[in-house]
Parts: C-alpha cells; sequence; structure tokens
C-alpha cells in the first residue's frame, strides 16, 4: 500500500505551498488507524493531544519557530518512557503504569516539534520474533493478515507500513527493528550501540538494546538519527562521539568494498529464493562496479547461542524490578512477602518472558556461571574482534536480513528454538554493537516483502545512511 | 575465664561506612539525613522502568581516600558489579557493587595497644551503594520502607582474620572512624547508621593452623557494642566447644539489652546473588595521575599528625589525646599559629578548652572561643601581663561568655593585667614591709620562711596583679639589703 506521503521532506513541500497542513496530516493517519484498528498495531492513540500538538505546530509553521521535525507523525514502541503517559512493555505487569519522566530520544524529538500519535504493540518487553508474545494480543502484518508482523517492534513497523505515522520507533536487540522491518517492507535501522542514549527505554538487554526507528526514506531515517543521537547526562554507556549530521551528506560517491559470507548465503535454513534473489542482486551490484567479496565468518553458528546466553542473563536482572511493590501489577494471591513476589511475577508476566528470566536466572548461578556466562562474554568478544578486523577490510557486510518472509501467524509460537533462528542474520550487529540497516528492496513470489541487511564498523552510520540512499534510488 | 590461655579467637570485621556525598551514587537526589520519609527518591532511585545509573565522581574520591589512609593499591580497571536478590527495599532488585574488581586492595592497619601492636590487613575495599530501610515496628501490621537511603553511596572495608580480641577490634573500628572523620567522608555515627560493622567471629586452641567454624554477628550499633558482642560471641563459642559440642556456620543478631547473640539464619540457606558485571555503567578507569591528586589534597591522617606533634616536644599521651578527634587536633594547631610556646598551647587546650567541652558536652566544633584569642592570652602570659590562674579563672569565664572580644582589651577592663611596674611594687613591698616590722626582724633573723607572708600582703595591695616573679626578686633584694 502506497503511503500518503513517503518522507518528511515531501511532506515539508506541501506544508510550505499550504497544500496540507499539520492537522490534516493527524487526521489521515487516525482515519487509517481507525481503518486498520483490527491489526492491533496501537496499544492506545492519542488522537486528542495529537491534534491539539498538530494546531501548534502549525502555528510555529506560520510564525516560523517550528523545529525539524515539524510535520513529522511518529508512533512509540511501547518499551520507551513518555512523560504523562502509559507504557506497559505489552506486559500485564505494567498494566496501567505511567511514565513520570520522557526518555533523552523522546525528549530530543520533541524538542524538534515532533508529533506524537500512540504508542505502539509490541512482544513483551521486546522479547520475541513474531509480536505473538503481547499480553493485549498479536499484531496482523497489514498486507497479509494471516502473517506476522515480525517482532519484537512489530507493531511500529506495521504503523509505518500501513500509514498510520509517517515514522515510528523501536528498540532492537537481537533484530528487533530489522526482522520486521523486512517482514512488513520499510526500512529499519539499529545504530551503533551508545550512539542514541538508552534512558528512558525498558531494558531488556542493557549491553545490546538500542533504540532505531521505521520509515519509508533514508533521509526520515538520517534526520532521525542524527536528533536523537549523542552524549547524555543520564546514560553512561552513551558515546560523546560527535553526531555528524547524516541527512545532510547522503551522497555515496566511490565504490564500494563489501563483504558476504559465504555460509550465510547458503544456510540451510534460508528460503531458496531469497539466496537466489541476494545473490542475483550480489552481482547486479558487482556490475555497478562495486567489489564485493565472499568470505568465511567461523562463529556464525556460535551467534544464536551467543545472543540468548548473555541477553537472558542480563533481563533476568533488568526484570527484577518488576515485582508489583512499588508499580505494576499486584495479584490478589499474595498473602506475604514470598507469595508477593511468586504471584505478581508468575501472574504478571507472559510465558516467553518467564521463559528468558529462568534461561537467564540459571547461566548466572554459582556452579554454571563459567560454562555459560562467562563463555558467552568470551565469545561475544571474538565474534566482535573478527566482525571488527572484517570491517576494517570492507565497507559493509551484506546478508539478507531474515532466512525467510513472514510467517503464518501461529506458525512457529510452539517451537521456540524455531522462532529464535529467525534471528540468525540480525543477532551479530548487536553482538558486535556495530550499526545495521535493512533495505525493502525485495518482493517475493508469495507476495511478501523481505529485506537486504547491510552493517557497517561502529559509528559508521553516514557512511551506511550514504550507501543505502544510494541502493534505494 | 581460665580457657583464655587454651582458646584463641579469629576475628575479621566488615565495615560499611556511608560517604558524606551531597548526592547518590548513581543518582542527583539529595543524601540529608532525617528528610522526612521517600522525599528524596526520584524515578533512578525508584528503579523506574527505563532510568539507569550514572556513578558519582566525588564517591570515588572519598573511596581512594580511605584507600590510601589505610595503605591499600588503588586498582585502574575498576568494574561494577550487580548483586541480584529481592527484598522490598531493594528497588531494583540488584544493588550496584562491586565483585571481583575492588576500587582498593592489599591494606593495613596498625593497631597500638596496651604494650603490643598489630598489624591488621585489609583484604579489600569496594564501592557500592545502599539499600533503603525497612521498619518493621512503626505499624501493627505493615512493614514501612523508607527509600531516602536507597542509593546512598557506601564503601564495604574489609579486613583479614587478623584481629584476636575484642579490644583489638574495638580499637580497629575506633581507627576506622577516627580516619574517616578525619577525612571528612563520614561522620562515623554507628548509632545513625552511618557507619556499621559485622563481625566474622571463630575460636580455635591456641598454636592451631586451622580456623575454627566462623559465625557473622551483626547489628552492633556503637563500638562499645562491636567489643561486647564479640566477647560475647567468643565465650558462647568456647562452652559449645568445651561441652563438645558443634558451632554451627550461622549469622546472629546482637541484642545490646541482654548482651546476647542470637541466631538470624543459617548460612545453608545461602543466597546466591549471581554477580555480574553491571551492563549499564562503563568500567571507571583510575589513572596514577589521579591518584596522585587525590593524595595531594589528602588532610593529615591522625598518625601523621600525632607524629608531628611528638617532634613539637608533646609526649606520646598528649599527641594521642590532642589527635583524637580531628576538629581538637586542628584547634590546637591553629592556636599553635599564634604562639611559639607549645607547652602552654598544650596546657590551654587539654585543659580549660577541652575541660569546658567536656562539662557541656560539646565538640570543639561548637567552642566558640577562636584559637587565636587562646594564643594571645598565651602571649599575654608570657609577657608578664596575667598569670596563669587568673586568666583561666577569671578571664576565660568572661571570654566564654563574650566570645568575640579582644581578651587584652576584655582584662583591662576587668582589670586583671598584671603589675610589672617596678616603682610601683616597690611602693607596695614597702607598705607590706612597714605593716609587719616585727616580722622585718624576724627574717633577719633567720626565718626565711615568713617570706611568703609580705609576698601575701604585697598581692593584696595589688589585688593580685602584682607579677609574682618580679614580686618575689624584688621583695627578697629589699629584705636582703
Amino acid at each position: 500500500m502506497n503511503p500518503l506521503y513517503s518522507s518528511l521532506s515531501q511532506i515539508k513541500i506541501d506544508l510550505e505551498s499550504r497544500k496540507t497542513d499539520c492537522i490534516s496530516l493527524v487526521k489521515h493517519y487516525l482515519s487509517n488507524i481507525e481503518k486498520k484498528k483490527h491489526l492491533n498495531a496501537f496499544l492506545e492513540v492519542y488522537a486528542e493531544e495529537a491534534l491539539q500538538q498538530a494546531a501548534l505546530v502549525d502555528e510555529k509553521i506560520k510564525n516560523k519557530t517550528a523545529g525539524r521535525l515539524a510535520g513529522m507523525v511518529i508512533a512509540l514502541k511501547d518499551v520507551l518512557c513518555h512523560k504523562g503517559h502509559k507504557v506497559s512493555s505489552s506486559s500485564k505487569i505494567l498494566k496501567g503504569f505511567t511514565s513520570l519522566y520522557s526518555g533523552t530520544a523522546i525528549e530530543r524529538l520533541l524538542n524538534e516539534d515532533a508529533i506524537i500519535i500512540g504508542r505502539t504493540n509490541c512482544d513483551e518487553f521486546a522479547m520475541g520474533s513474531s509480536n505473538e508474545n503481547s499480553a493485549y494480543g498479536n499484531v496482523k502484518n497489514g498486507l497479509d493478515e494471516t502473517k506476522v508482523p515480525g517482532g519484537s517492534s512489530g507493531g511500529s513497523a506495521v504503523a509505518v507500513q500501513i500509514d498510520m505515522c509517517l515514522a515510528s520507533l523501536g528498540t532492537d536487540t537481537g533484530g528487533s527493528i530489522r526482522q520486521p522491518a523486512s517482514f512488513c517492507g520499510v526500512i529499519g535501522i539499529k545504530p551503533t550501540y551508545g550512539r542514541i542514549s538508552r534512558y528512558g527505554l525498558v531494558a531488556y538487554a542493557s549491553s545490546f538494546d538500542q533504540i532505531g526507528s521505521f520509515t519509508h526514506s533514508i533521509s526520515d531515517c538520517s534526520l532521525l538519527l542524527e536528533i536523537m543521537s549523542g552524549a547524555d547526562d543520564f546514560d553512561s554507556t552513551a558515546s560523546s562521539k560527535a553526531v555528524e549530521t547524516y541527512s545532510t551528506k547522503l551522497n555515496f560517491n566511490r565504490k564500494a568494498k563489501i563483504a558476504v559470507f559465504s555460509d550465510c548465503i547458503n544456510h540451510p535454513g534460508i528460503d531458496i529464493e531469497i539466496k537466489s534473489r541476494t545473490l542475483n542482486y550480489i552481482e547486479e551490484l558487482k556490475s555497478a562496479g562495486h567489489e564485493i567479496e565472499f568470505i568465511d565468518f567461523p562463529y556464525l553458528d556460535y551467534l544464536v547461542p551467543t545472543y540468548y546466553v548473555l541477553t537472558t542473563a542480563e533481563a533476568s536482572s533488568n526484570l527484577s524490578r518488576f515485582d508489583g511493590i512499588r508499580f505494576g501489577f499486584k495479584s490478589e494471591n499474595a498473602v506475604d512477602l514470598e507469595s508477593t513476589y511468586k504471584r505478581n511475577r508468575s501472574e504478571g508476566f507472559g510465558e516467553e518472558v518467564k521463559r528468558r528470566i529462568m534461561l537467564g536466572t540459571f547461566v548466572l548461578s554459582a556452579g554454571f556461571y563459567d560454562a555459560y556466562y562467562t563463555k558467552g562474554q568470551k565469545v561475544r568478544r571474538l565474534i566482535k574482534e573478527k566482525t571488527e578486523e572484517i570491517l576494517s577490510r570492507f565497507d559493509f557486510i551484506l546478508t539478507p536480513t531474515t532466512p525467510t518472509t513472514a510467517f503464518g501467524l501461529g506458525e512457529k509460537s510452539d517451537d521456540p528454538i524455531a522462532m529464535y533462528l529467525a534471528d540468525i542474520f540480525t543477532v551479530q550487529a548487536p553482538i558486535a554493537g556495530i550499526p545495521a540497516i535493512t533495505l525493502p528492496l525485495f518482493q517475493h513470489s508469495n507476495g511478501m516483502p523481505y529485506g537486504l541487511q547491510l552493517m557497517a564498523g561502529s559509528f559508521k552510520e553516514a557512511e551506511l545512511l550514504a550507501f543505502s540512499a544510494e541502493l534505494m534510488k | 575465664m581460665s580457657h583464655n590461655d587454651k582458646y584463641e579467637a579469629v576475628i575479621g570485621l566488615e565495615v560499611h561506612v556511608q560517604l558524606l556525598t551531597k548526592s547518590k551514587a548513581f543518582s542527583s537526589d539529595a543524601t540529608e539525613y532525617g528528610a522526612p520519609p521517600n522525599t528524596q527518591v526520584s524515578v533512578i532511585t525508584l528503579g523506574h522502568p527505563g532510568t539507569l545509573p550514572c556513578y558519582n565522581k566525588k564517591a570515588l574520591e572519598f573511596a581512594v581516600k580511605i584507600g590510601l589512609a589505610t595503605n591499600c593499591s588503588i586498582r585502574k580497571e575498576n568494574q561494577w558489579a550487580r548483586k541480584n536478590y529481592f527484598y522490598p527495599d531493594l528497588p531494583k532488585g540488584y544493588q550496584i557493587t562491586q565483585h571481583t574488581t575492588p576500587l582498593c586492595t592489599a591494606g593495613f592497619l596498625v593497631l597500638k595497644m596496651e604494650g603490643y601492636e598489630n598489624k591488621i590487613g585489609i583484604t579489600r575495599i569496594h564501592m557500592e551503594e545502599d539499600a533503603g530501610k525497612s521498619m518493621h515496628d512503626q505499624d501493627p501490621y505493615f512493614t514501612l520502607i523508607d527509600l531516602n537511603r536507597a542509593g546512598i553511596p557506601l564503601i564495604e572495608i574489609v579486613s583479614e582474620p587478623d584481629l584476636r580480641t575484642a579490644d583489638e577490634a574495638y580499637t580497629y573500628v575506633s581507627e576506622i572512624r577516627k580516619i574517616v572523620r578525619y577525612l571528612d567522608i563520614c561522620d562515623g555515627n554507628m548509632e545513625e547508621g552511618s557507619m556499621r560493622c559485622d563481625a566474622n567471629v571463630s575460636v580455635r586452641l591456641k598454636g592451631a593452623e586451622e580456623y575454627g567454624q566462623k559465625v557473622e554477628v551483626k547489628n552492633m550499633n556503637s563500638i562499645r557494642n562491636v567489643k561486647r558482642a564479640i566477647e560475647h560471641e567468643i565465650i558462647r563459642q568456647i562452652d559449645l566447644i568445651e561441652k563438645g559440642e558443634r558451632v554451627d556456620q550461622d549469622t546472629r543478631s546482637f541484642d545490646a539489652l541482654k548482651g546476647t547473640t542470637t541466631s538470624m539464619r543459617s548460612k545453608e540457606a545461602a543466597n546466591d546473588y549471581r554477580y555480574f558485571p553491571e551492563p549499564d555503567l562503563p568500567p571507571i578507569i583510575v589513572s596514577e595521575e589521579y591518584v596522585q591528586k587525590v593524595k595531594s589534597e589528602m588532610p593529615s591522617l591522625p598518625e601523621q599528625l600525632k607524629q608531628k606533634f611528638i617532634s613539637l616536644g608533646l609526649s606520646d599521651y598528649d599527641a594521642s589525646v590532642l589527635t583524637e578527634e580531628k576538629e581538637i587536633a586542628n584547634y590546637f594547631m591553629a592556636v599553635c599559629n599564634g604562639t611559639k610556646n607549645v607547652k602552654a598551647a598544650v596546657n590551654w587546650v587539654m585543659g580549660p578548652v577541652k575541660s569546658f567541652c567536656n562539662e557541656q558536652a560539646i565538640s570543639i566544633s561548637e567552642f566558640l572561643i577562636p584559637a587565636k584569642t587562646i594564643s594571645e592570652l598565651i602571649s599575654m602570659i608570657d609577657e608578664g601581663g596575667m598569670n596563669f590562674s587568673i586568666a583561666s579563672q577569671k578571664l576565660f569565664p568572661e571570654l566564654l561568655k563574650n566570645p568575640s572580644a579582644n581578651p587584652k582589651q576584655l582584662a583591662e577592663g576587668m582589670n586583671l593585667i598584671q603589675q610589672s611596674d617596678e616603682g610601683l611594687i616597690l611602693k607596695y613591698i614597702d607598705e607590706a614591709l612597714a605593716k609587719f616590722p616585727e616580722k622585718v626582724a624576724e627574717f633577719k633573723g633567720g626565718k626565711t620562711g615568713i617570706a611568703s607572708l609580705f609576698m601575701g600582703e604585697v598581692m593584696k595591695l595589688s589585688k593580685g596583679k602584682a607579677d609574682p616573679k618580679l614580686t618575689n626578686k624584688l621583695l627578697l633584694q629589699k629584705l636582703d639589703s
């Protein structure tokens, strides 16, 4: 489905010429949200507030005092804190919880006059690859309602796919932006770890989590990134490295040097059509003069296990604060201190979250710590070093974003291991901390879109975006 | 107890010290003591979703100071860790601490005991955050929680099991308290909980190589109670062993009213804290330059000051007393700045000044007479304008009423300045001798002890202001002539 506008620059032209205004834009998106309500992409829509904000921004545009995001209507994944608004991480345990503060990235968007239209559904605590783990029901893919949108940021992907907003924010821990973007046919980026402050992002796995965006255009992707990025007093892991003006550097006027992992392209789990189309595309890039080399990546089979050992360890600790004592779900069956913890958490968390808390608690336990956590850390370092070494010789690593197109609702929900393997190509970037983007370049004969993933060296977002813009032309 | 010759105690102490930073360890929340419950709690202290810690640089500086003061090596690369456990006063469900990389290691303190010294190893000092406070006795049905304390920076000082007696433990904790007060990093107030101490106690036969079964004792809210608890625990364990029973691995709580310890929980059901590196905080790099800078800004420590005072000619005892508290040592040094008469400065500070503070039960920081005024009093005496007894008994009480007064002017106003005008004193002497002619004859007849009678008369005539030394000299000259 074609969006009314596919970039803010298009909108700005029409705002300038008074062909449209922010109120009309918000009304357009609200009407799409209403029409496609059954997709369950939004958990809450701020219709009144968005219209009020639109009126304010229209006034600012008239007075020529509007910020750089004036005219951009965005949706937030339900793991991002927005002052005075609910945030539930799609979990029963946070049902009704209102955030007392706004996360740094959200504040930076609001300062530039973005209009927030609502919060989107996702897998509970961002744990999942199909958006079937939400306490508030699954999300359907807007292109085929029998299919999943991917996850965990499924609602944010569908919101952009179906033109319920111009852009949306998601979070990516192992592929939670790029995989649904691929399944839904939009652009999704996961920046370098530390590029965007995590303050106000409800943590899943602290050393992996990053905020990123869903957009139709590279220009919007770049603009959002440059606005949200940069040092933050509230996040010591946010990098103080200077932020480039990515949106003004979108010309890639040289030939790229690209690495492709042979084992990745020849992976037994990969869809045959995705494989052949990706290989064809590689040939096209070669003909365009780019240099492509097939190389071996020795740790491919260790990516998913490393990811699950380390992320679940961090998650088991990060989710300890959800005990129902100071805020959140309180079970009626809690009668004393011990049952308060047991009942609130057993009844408040969903199955997948409990599975990961148990797994993470196990890998950190005395007697197992070295065999799992310590080893996981060592393997992570090896993967990171090897990836960095490759990216010192190549500009980019190219892979399909996902081994398949969007699968059917319920198809994998009983098989967590099959579900985990949906992340096989996307977990490398967060393990190594590097930026990665998925571009909606392909259409499968089954009618569903799928993406091409590019990874670049740490803080090489400018090159990554410029080359992406080149490929999207 | 005769068992004292047969058994020996092995004691290690863990001392928690709350750091006097203005804000918390990982947030900008205030740390003021005594604020209404749950008023110094931002979303970070409350552990709200999406919040992150940011470490307090002042807390690091304080921790480096205590490390240097206890002769530790300071680690360059410091990793934070999470200690995971569930408790309602622990908002995040984990405490941020240091696990495998404590900031300070391998230090020591030398305890000066009666007749011997004992060098106590410091295993480690690490940084962490405090939990909130659970109050179980304020409400008949509920435990109340105050999270003002949650997130206040702490350091934990862990000693080697080098202590052998309850007295040594007492001296060790006193020494730590003295140091943290000198460094101005903690008020050392055990009653308010800003300093806390847990003791690991075991006993073994004297000369044995192996340690006995260790028992942890908690809830000792004064240094005296640390001593009492350990004394009790040693006797309890020896009694068990003598009766042929087993000492269980245990955590025990000290009851200050009964003077006994009771079991809190068995260590067998110990928590698995699942320590792992805190992913929300990058490692802190403590450079050599930073350590040197902190070192150069450190105030003198009690032992250094004591040696300095001894080198000024003070006795070991006087130097110890004057360095017991930082404020007294500072006051003493300030008095010395205004006079070269160190002996007099000691007498004044340890005499009238300290007595007054003790009587009023105030600390010297609340003592209002400026050190400079004491120096001036010393000068007035040395110059012969006044003697010590008049200065301390007449002028000093007036100064206490009017601490900012100029002592010389005050003394003049009170007519207390000593008379050292020879002519005037000779006039008094003449008057005195004229009053008792028969006594003068007795003196000249060899009854020299009678001189004090004339002396007393001169003092009476001069209203006590005649310079006694000068008067004595002139009197004897006159009588001998």
